[in-house]
């Protein structure tokens, strides 16, 4: 394998990777307008390696419960899709959909939560096709429900054959009229022999 | 006055009496409890993957359960405790997200789980209490007092191993 994740802070990898997630995150919020058909505005994603324990501080510590929505990549290369929201970012979500009269977990909410996150991810991976002349799609949608922690061991797992850090591509999404503030985290996780598949499309030789 | 010590992910610690160990949110990782009776002396690692073998970048040894169980025993014979005394207890090793077709990448759990029940049988420590698999995640709590292992879950309840 000729890939050292751990070296590319000083790389033009990491910058390539950082690319496709702002196209990709751009274009997930597009989707997202159209679908609730409402102004959406984004910050500029924040693209940046974390060590394992860091990483579950942002959503609120390893035992705040939150939602991640799972998905595989197939195709030309193969890996996974993850995105990450805490709860109040999963209700505002969905409320921006379809207002709820509960603030719970439940069925409704759920498959909202799936579909939203399938359109993001869908986005998200059709942009990073575009970019790469890649034929790739997601699977459909798995969910749950659990502390940061677990939930966030399974990028965490997949990054820790290569690393001790874990590559996260964070968004904010802000509903204009509102002000409901979603606040998801993605992570692009390529299987260890997709990574030159993915950067040599993109012209980088490693 | 017991203190609490923290053990986070790919990291291990070992204290003596009256201090408890915890680490929490366990996903597919798994925690390795090991504990000597007669010493009060109590280890605990948060692995992430089956062996270090297969990987280049293995320089943290808490990171995999072939070398954390090694560094793990090592470290409590320093402090007194004899390995012939020891008695393991083992949670974690979920499955977080679950498609009908199963590739390898995704049984990373079961196998973590598997992978410390072999180890720890090769090295002859007896397992007292498993509570490994499921799609839910974890936080454990280990005394030194009793080898008490105390696991609590997002909906699930709290239980004692």
């Amino acid at each position: 394998m000729g890939f050292e994740f751990d070296n590319m802070n000083n790389t033009i990898i990491l910058d390539v990777l950082r690319e496709i997630g702002n196209i990709g995150a751009g274009n997930a919020a597009t989707s997202l307008a159209k679908m609730i058909d409402k102004k959406i505005d984004m910050k500029v994603p924040v693209v940046k390696l974390l060590d394992f324990d860091q990483v579950p501080e942002l959503l609120g510590g390893p035992e705040n419960v939150v939602c991640g929505i799972f998905f595989k990549i197939e195709g030309d290369m193969t890996g996974s899709i993850m995105f990450v929201l805490d709860q109040k970012s999963a209700f505002n979500l969905v409320d921006l959909l379809m207002p709820r009269e509960n603030a719970d977990f439940d069925e409704f909410t759920v498959s909202a939560l799936k579909e939203i996150g399938n359109i993001l991810a869908g986005s998200y991976i059709s942009s990073l096709s575009g970019l790469t002349n890649l034929k790739i799609k997601i699977s459909i949608p798995a969910l749950s429900i659990d502390m940061a922690g677990a939930i966030l061991s399974v990028p965490a797992i997949h990054f820790g054959q290569l690393s001790d850090n874990v590559m996260i591509i964070q968004n904010e999404f802000i509903e204009v009229l509102e002000a409901k503030s979603v606040d998801g985290y993605f992570f692009l996780i390529p299987d260890l022999d997709s990574y030159e598949i993915l950067l040599g499309s993109l012209g980088v030789t490693l | 006055m017991s203190t609490m010590v923290k053990v986070g992910m790919a990291d291990l610690k070992v204290v003596s009496h009256p201090d408890a160990l915890t680490t929490l949110g366990l996903g597919s990782c798994v925690g390795i409890c090991l504990y000597d009776a007669t010493t009060k002396v109590t280890g605990m690692a948060h692995i992430m993957l089956p062996s270090s073998k297969a990987i280049r970048k293995n320089e943290n040894v808490a990171k995999f359960a072939d070398t954390a169980i090694v560094e793990l025993i090592d470290q409590m014979e320093k402090l007194g405790a004899r390995k012939s005394r020891f008695v393991a207890k083992i949670a974690g090793g979920a499955q977080m997200f679950s498609f009908t077709s199963q590739n390898d990448s995704m049984k990373i759990g079961e196998r973590n789980a598997e992978a410390v029940r072999e180890i720890l049988k090769n090295m002859g420590i007896p397992i007292k209490a498993d509570d490994t698999g499921g799609n839910f995640g974890r936080t454990i709590e280990f005394y030194s007092e009793n080898g008490k292992l105390i696991i609590k879950t997002a909906g699930k309840g709290i239980k004692e191993i």
